[in-house]
């Protein structure tokens, strides 16, 4: 059913902290791991070993600089993946039903034995999220590990989605953001969590938490040569010297 | 967008062959042609024949052309289910009024004004698919609806030999293709959507792309980040100006009365369409594009 449910009242999703992200590709590797070996057509590649390999991926991450008039450009890493919107423009135009949101916890997934291939969810998606596979013909998407975080042939502390338990710098959070006061909640408030592209209307259910300002160190301004160093006249022969010359 | 041939096939055609339909259910109604025996055979074969390969071109386009019965259920939500279902049951609903005017000289006006009308819907159907989608901020207008809509009724207009009426609707085409272009080249700076906002980080300052995620391409580049040709967009929209409105409105303002004559514009129209509708998808941009270093184009 491709209308949307009512608001669920747990909204699981990913909160991703900009100010600790390195930008390892880790998340992106560890995400198309799980996800090619179970749920679903797998995650294929295309002229793999060829001049012009390419593939599907669910997550990816972007590096940004962001140029500032005060300080020095900075350079944010920023990880993307599906934000299971409330409002998810993707599930309303798919036209067999495959597309969906669940009404237990939010998450925005594919029944890929109903999907067509016509690629219009993909297109409704401004953020990029959904990707065709060009082996399987169907349409991927973050699933937000829902064959891991029920798992209970998974140890408690595997049951979260792959790219949240392999981030190295802990740049990424897992949790229901319908509760005010889970941890993931409790961060967003902390940080001044922010949605991405909120004039698109989709309410994203994923927050991006911004950078930290940064210490401001006292430098020189950048983008101009550094003045030479004032020089203290010369003594003695070489000063004679200096002299001599400028009299020349 | 990715200008894909089976989506232009598909847009361009089966709006004809739905207008031409329009124009031979809504016939009596309107003052149009109401054809009986061999006449309405290749009139009705031309607009069935038209409307069909417009669909089964829409199929080309599907990863899993096997499944698509289920594209006929979600009609509550979802622009392009109802365009499925609305045209098939355009087809139905004109089949016995079609089936009369052919086979029994006896024309059935009550499903033919039925199934033209549904003929418009199903137009207007498929101009939402596109008009419906917010992340591609030059279709998210009304001016989608007038292009595909004045388009089908032109086009239907000269195939099914009305010159005035023609005359008339293409000019109202000209004006929907003008405002959509004109209108649309603002629309993305207007959506509001820019590097910024896309990455939450406007507010520190200018953001542009560093690093892209990938070094190739991906699914993502070719489907919504086309650029190819954007460059001609002055010169395809002089092309699809000249050959789907000036030349046809000048051919039947001619010689208002020869078959031949609107068949030629009706020929003319069709190729300046394509190119439209080429330049439709051609030049629109997705607001994805801002992940990856593009910018919109400035009007």
């Amino acid at each position: 059913m491709t209308s949307l449910p009512a608001p669920p009242d747990r909204k699981l999703g990913l909160v991703i902290d900009l100010d600790t992200c390195v930008g390892c590709h880790a998340c992106v590797i560890a995400c198309k791991g799980w996800n090619t070996e179970t749920y679903g057509a797998p995650l294929s590649d295309m002229d793999a070993w060829g001049a012009e390999p390419e593939g599907t991926f669910l997550n990816r991450v972007h590096s940004f600089e962001v140029r500032r008039d005060d300080a020095p450009p900075m350079v944010v890493h920023f990880p993307k993946s599906c934000l299971h919107c409330d409002d998810a423009p993707c599930v309303t135009v798919c036209p067999t039903g495959a597309s969906h949101k669940r009404a237990e916890d939010g998450i925005v997934l594919v029944n890929e034995d109903a999907c067509i291939g016509c690629g219009l969810c993909a297109w409704a998606c401004p953020y990029g999220a959904r990707e065709m596979d060009a082996a399987s013909k169907v349409m991927k998407k973050c699933t937000l590990c829902v064959d891991r975080i029920y798992n209970e042939n998974l140890s408690p502390e595997d049951r979260e989605p792959a790219c949240v338990r392999t981030c190295p710098a802990g740049a990424r959070h897992f949790g229901d953001l319908a509760d005010p006061d889970s941890a993931v909640s409790q961060l967003v408030a902390a940080r001044g969590g922010m949605d991405l592209m909120p004039e698109q209307g989709t309410k994203p259910v994923n927050k991006y938490l911004p950078p930290r300002p940064r210490d401001t160190l006292a430098t020189p301004p950048l983008r101009q040569p550094a003045p030479e160093p004032d020089q203290a006249p010369a003594s003695g022969f070489l000063g004679w010297l200096d002299r001599a010359l400028d009299r020349l | 967008m990715h200008p894909a041939p089976s989506l232009i096939v598909f847009t361009v055609f089966s709006g004809l062959g739905f207008g031409l339909l329009a124009w031979l259910g809504l016939g009596a109604a309107l003052g149009g042609p109401v054809p009986l025996g061999w006449a309405a055979f290749g009139w009705y074969g031309l607009g069935y024949g038209l409307a069909g390969a417009g669909l089964i071109a829409s199929a080309f386009h599907l990863g899993h052309p096997e499944r698509m019965l289920l594209a006929f259920t979600q009609w509550r939500s979802s622009w392009l289910s109802r365009e499925a279902v609305l045209a098939v049951a355009t087809l139905a609903l004109m089949a016995p009024h079609a089936f009369g005017s052919v086979f029994l000289s006896a024309p059935l006006p009550v499903f033919g004004a039925l199934g033209g009308a549904l003929a418009l819907v199903t137009v207007l159907a498929t101009a939402m698919i596109y008009a419906s989608i917010r992340a591609v901020p030059r279709w998210h207008h009304w001016t989608v609806p007038a292009v595909f809509l004045s388009a089908a009724l032109a086009g239907g207009a000269l195939l099914a030999g009305q010159a005035l009426a023609g005359a008339a609707l293409l000019a109202t085409l000209a004006a929907a293709l003008v405002a959509h272009w004109r209108i649309g080249d603002g629309r993305f700076r207007a959506s509001g959507s820019d590097a910024g906002t896309a990455t939450g980080l406007g507010g520190l300052g200018t953001v542009r792309l560093l690093e892209p995620p990938h070094s190739g391409r991906n699914y993502l580049l070719r489907e919504m980040v086309h650029v190819v040709g954007r460059r001609h967009a002055m010169k395809l929209r002089a092309i699809a100006l000249g050959a789907g409105v000036a030349l046809p409105l000048a051919l039947v303002l001619l010689a208002p009365a020869s078959p031949i004559a609107l068949g030629l514009a009706a020929l003319w129209h069709a190729a300046g369409m394509l190119a439209a509708r080429w330049l439709f998808f051609a030049e629109a941009e997705h607001v994805v594009g801002l992940y990856y270093g593009r910018e919109p184009a400035r009007a």
